[in-house]
């Protein structure tokens, strides 16, 4: 059983009917005994990271989510409360990814928020297993994780330097910046690929 | 580097996908859910589903085919047509639905721009904006489907969208739409000094016309609808022809 962390982190319903599409059961919880038995764990996110983050403390969820032993992937503002800090009202996090998410530079080539689809490399990580580096996935996002030691795929904001971390992976953490549920069938795989962990 | 975006637009009129040339003559082409499905397995990168229907029955069973275009889509779509309040946009959301566009109602209540984007984000929020040019040269901006000319000027109609909140803006030419003669280059050079990105639509007769608009410095996405509907032209047509042209995009 998936259990999809239900914390007021915005709409989940995208990543509920991604599950339902591949098959997978799911039930969307609060509940931190549900949680530990789980055997996969979503972390959603949509929205402002200092909501996200206050609304994960709230329902005391944080040192949950930072206890569990089994595979846990955070979604695009999911991933970055995983991060150590958020300048997006400049909050800590939960300090399981070293880095701290910063506001993208605006480029003259490219307009904020990062929308769209956007092609992945240095893809390191069981996530990407199958899928051919450069593949696209679909962002939507104005906060980025820098490179890190964490970093599992890389993307480019605009033509020139900086990257910044498509995915992050740090033990049985997972995270990644874009929205898999949206991504088409490179999205899909990347979820069998995590469900198959 | 984002990829140029390719997105077909259905229109769905009491539950069924339908298409006019030039908003007339309306003509059954199928059932959203399923083209929708076989647009996005074609590689469309983004679906619009646009409700023309005018009875109240016909908007409670958009919502439900929102439901259903959500659970079987994977690829990102908006909804737009009859939204003029904020809970139109949060049923919509409820549903599923990616983004909302507005149009006649933005011009009418500029607020419900930012209402919705205070709420939602910006990145939900698409104004789209459909204008004709004068024989004095001056864009100014129409509303219900082209039909009643404002007094409104387009380009500080879009800059004015895009301060109350517009994630994207989305422009047609009424003098373009529904010719097949292409796209007009110009207005696109100057939406692109936008701090959003445009859309580009109607007026595409073939694959050379996106390619046209996608080029750097005008549009980042293209929306069209009877081209791809009446099958003169598939998606992977047009994306062929845009990455010839080095244009980037996904294949």
């Amino acid at each position: 059983m998936i259990a999809i962390i239900d914390y007021d982190a915005g709409n989940i319903c995208s990543v509920v009917n991604l599950l339902n599409r591949l098959g997978a059961e799911w039930k969307l919880t609060a509940d931190a005994a549900e949680i530990n038995r789980a055997s996969h764990i979503i972390l959603p996110g949509v929205g402002n990271a200092a909501h996200v983050m206050g609304s994960l403390r709230e329902h005391g969820l944080d040192l949950t989510v930072k206890g569990i032993r089994r595979p846990v992937l955070g979604i695009c503002a999911g991933m970055q409360i995983m991060c150590s800090w958020s300048e997006e009202g400049d909050v800590a996090c939960m300090d399981i990814f070293d880095c701290r998410v910063k506001l993208l530079e605006p480029k003259p080539e490219e307009k904020i928020p990062h929308m769209g689809w956007d092609s992945l490399g240095n893809m390191e990580s069981k996530l990407f297993r199958g899928i051919p580096d450069g593949e696209m996935f679909y962002f939507v996002h104005s906060y980025y994780a820098p490179l890190c030691y964490d970093t599992a795929a890389t993307c480019r904001f605009g033509a020139s330097e900086p990257m910044f971390s498509a995915a992050l992976h740090y033990e049985n953490f997972y995270g990644v910046q874009f929205h898999p549920e949206k991504s088409g069938a490179a999205g899909e795989k990347l979820i069998k690929n995590f469900l198959a962990l | 580097m984002l990829a140029k975006r390719i997105i077909p637009c259905l229109d769905v009129k009491d539950g069924r996908t339908v298409k006019g040339v030039n908003f007339e003559g309306l003509k059954d082409v199928g059932d959203p859910v399923e083209l929708g499905r076989r647009y996005a397995a074609e590689g469309a990168d983004e679906l619009v589903y646009l409700d023309i229907s005018a009875s109240r029955e016909g908007r409670s069973t958009f919502l439900d085919l929102v439901g259903r275009v959500a659970a079987e889509l994977n690829i990102p779509f908006t909804v737009g047509g009859g939204i003029s309040t904020l809970q139109n946009a949060a049923s919509l959301l409820d549903a599923g639905a990616d983004k909302i566009s507005v149009n006649s109602a933005a011009v009418a209540n500029p607020d419900l721009i930012s209402e919705i984007a205070d709420v939602y984000g910006r990145q939900f929020v698409v104004v789209a904006i459909d204008a004709r040019k004068g024989t004095d040269g001056v864009w100014r901006v129409t509303t219900h489907g082209g039909s009643r000319l404002t007094d409104l000027e387009l380009f500080s109609w879009a800059e004015e969208a895009c301060r109350r909140g517009a994630g994207e803006i989305l422009f047609t030419s009424m003098n373009h739409d529904g010719t097949g003669n292409g796209y007009p280059l110009e207005v696109y050079e100057r939406l692109a000094k936008l701090p959003v990105p445009v859309i580009a639509s109607g007026g595409a007769g073939n694959a050379s016309h996106i390619a046209d608009v996608l080029e750097p410095g005008r549009a980042d996405a293209a929306l069209a609808a009877s081209i791809f509907h009446y099958g003169r032209l598939s998606i992977m047509d047009v994306k062929n022809l845009l990455a010839e042209r080095n244009i980037p995009v996904r294949l």
